[in-house]
């Protein structure tokens, strides 16, 4: 396997703005097979905004976007909906159907792009809630979940068709520190066991700390830093230690 | 598709509030044509078209028989002392009937969904939009316009017409109640009143206009929901304004489409 065919996702020069604000400004990153990359930054530096456009519910202004070697922004929908089969993406609040139970919810994507009989959809939704552990929840309905449940619901529903990219955005955001940790280590575990290659944007130094094998920040819609968790948070730069130091109090 | 951008603040503009108005023009044109584009391409969703039929039309009738009934109740009231005088008290079966399969049948039921279907259509999709679920199916490489707006359109347009018959039912038959209050007439003599009195050609353009109705109160509706932006409060104003602009649309077409019935059918 040569080097182009290890990379799974590549974004050059990409630039996006709103209302004339530029959001991400000339970004260029690339992930490779099996990599855990975390992006960090503030809020409103443009960390969703790039998981958007990766998966091309966004066009931005400028750059280029490649999944698998596709083109994502220039190549038509069907092909992009192909590419999109592969990936799976966890909402910040996990972006559940509300109007379908979870059993719905989670056979939604099987029984519209696969011939998967009811028996063997069955048994995937079973293991599917027995990766996150809540096999007992299959017919609730959404409003009937709490926040973590919810994302534990998100998380089977985009690893039941088996994508080969996960892209998670903000996973543990407004969860409590526990359910946190289990939701991180779940990801690591996804991984793993599915082998799977995971853009994950955060700003829980914690999540980080488990999943990432590489991490990037953005600052003012760059990316303002690369390398591994510890060169990050052992870093000398001012803005790095004010930004983990809140974490690491959190963490303490 | 791209959809003008609506501006989403507090207070807007004289300029901004213009700039609004055409934006919500041309989006809801771009909104229907893309209706256009994928309602005839596969897969047709019967299943959920049916869903949404039960939904938005089935569980209107409570409250359009309630209105049926009191249409003709009231108009029969309002005639009869009028039509006293002038000793015509015969004609109010044909009076109430031909009113009502002509005009207030057909626009009252479409006010009455529009008030309870296009809000709900509103609500639901702006809230599916600000929750990420529309993002969410699309990401499922699920066309959410196909999926959510298309089958919500379909189902409104097929479903008003029945609505409507069934209100127009209602109110001859309040009418009747009304009647038998007031005046010596029984159920023979009102049914065969009603009967002769009406053609056809009244039936079809009244009946006809609903689809049309049943469309707007759909469509825009989804295209309110669909374009929500800025929170719950985002999708409060989806649904307000999803009411207010399909009735508005309604009374319109309305208008355009008596006159282009009495253009088509000029005896009527």
């Amino acid at each position: 396997m040569d080097m182009a065919d290890n990379i799974i996702v590549k974004v050059e020069n990409l630039s996006k703005g709103f209302d004339g604000f530029p959001v991400l400004d000339d970004v260029s990153l690339s992930v490779n097979k099996g990599e855990n990359l975390v992006v960090f930054g503030k809020s409103g530096t443009g960390k969703s905004v790039l998981l958007k456009c990766i998966i091309g519910l966004m066009k931005p202004e400028e750059g280029r976007v490649f999944v698998h070697g596709a083109d994502v922004l220039n190549i038509p929908l069907k092909e992009l909906n192909e590419i999109r089969k592969n990936i799976g993406f966890l909402f910040q609040g996990a972006a559940l159907y509300d109007s379908m139970s979870v059993r719905q919810n989670l056979e939604f994507p099987l029984k519209r792009h696969f011939n998967y009989s009811q028996k063997e959809i069955d048994s995937k939704i079973h293991r599917a809630l027995e990766v996150v552990s809540l096999t007992e929840a299959v017919d609730k309905m959404p409003s009937e979940l709490s926040g973590g449940m919810k994302k534990r619901i998100g998380l089977a529903r985009s690893i039941i068709t088996e994508p080969q990219l996960m892209l998670y955005d903000e996973p543990t955001t407004g969860l409590d520190p526990i359910t946190s940790k289990e939701i991180s280590e779940l990801i690591i575990n996804l991984q793993n066991q599915f082998r799977m290659t995971s853009i994950v944007v955060t700003h829980d130094l914690m999540c980080a700390k488990i999943i990432a094998d590489r991490a990037i920040f953005l600052k003012e819609g760059k990316v303002a830093y690369e390398g591994s968790i510890d060169s990050l948070t052992g870093s000398k730069d001012k803005f790095l230690i004010n930004f983990f130091s809140y974490d690491l109090v959190k963490e303490s | 598709m791209n959809l003008p951008r609506i501006i989403f603040k507090g207070k807007l503009t004289g300029t901004e509030k213009l700039y609004n108005f055409f934006a919500t023009l041309s989006g809801l044109t771009i909104f229907t044509m893309e209706f256009f584009k994928y309602v005839f391409t596969p897969p047709f969703e019967i299943a959920e078209i049916k869903k949404h039929m039960n939904e938005l039309g089935v569980k209107t009738f409570p409250i359009v028989s309630i209105t049926g009934l009191i249409i003709g109740l009231v108009i029969t009231m309002q005639s009869q002392p009028t039509m006293q005088r002038f000793g015509a008290t015969d004609f109010l079966p044909a009076m109430v009937s031909i009113s009502v399969i002509r005009e207030l049948g057909p626009v009252i039921t479409a006010l009455i969904f529009a008030g309870r279907v296009s809000s709900g259509i509103g609500a639901e999709l702006g809230s599916m939009r600000v929750t990420e679920q529309i993002d969410a199916m699309e990401v499922s490489a699920i066309n959410p316009f196909k999926y959510l707006v298309v089958t919500r359109v379909i189902a409104t347009t097929l479903i008003l017409p029945i609505l409507t018959i069934y209100v127009i039912m209602i109110a001859i038959f309040g009418g009747y109640i009304a009647v038998i209050i007031t005046e010596n007439m029984n159920f023979a003599y009102y049914q065969s009143s009603v009967i002769n009195a009406v053609q056809f050609g009244d039936l079809i353009p009244g009946i006809t206009k609903t689809f049309v109705f049943g469309f707007i109160v759909g469509i825009v509706g989804a295209y309110k929901g669909y374009t929500a932006d800025g929170g719950t409060e985002g999708v409060g104003k989806a649904s307000t304004t999803s009411v207010v602009l399909s009735s508005l649309l309604i009374l319109i077409f309305d208008t355009i489409l008596v006159k282009v019935t009495l253009w088509i059918w000029p005896t009527i």
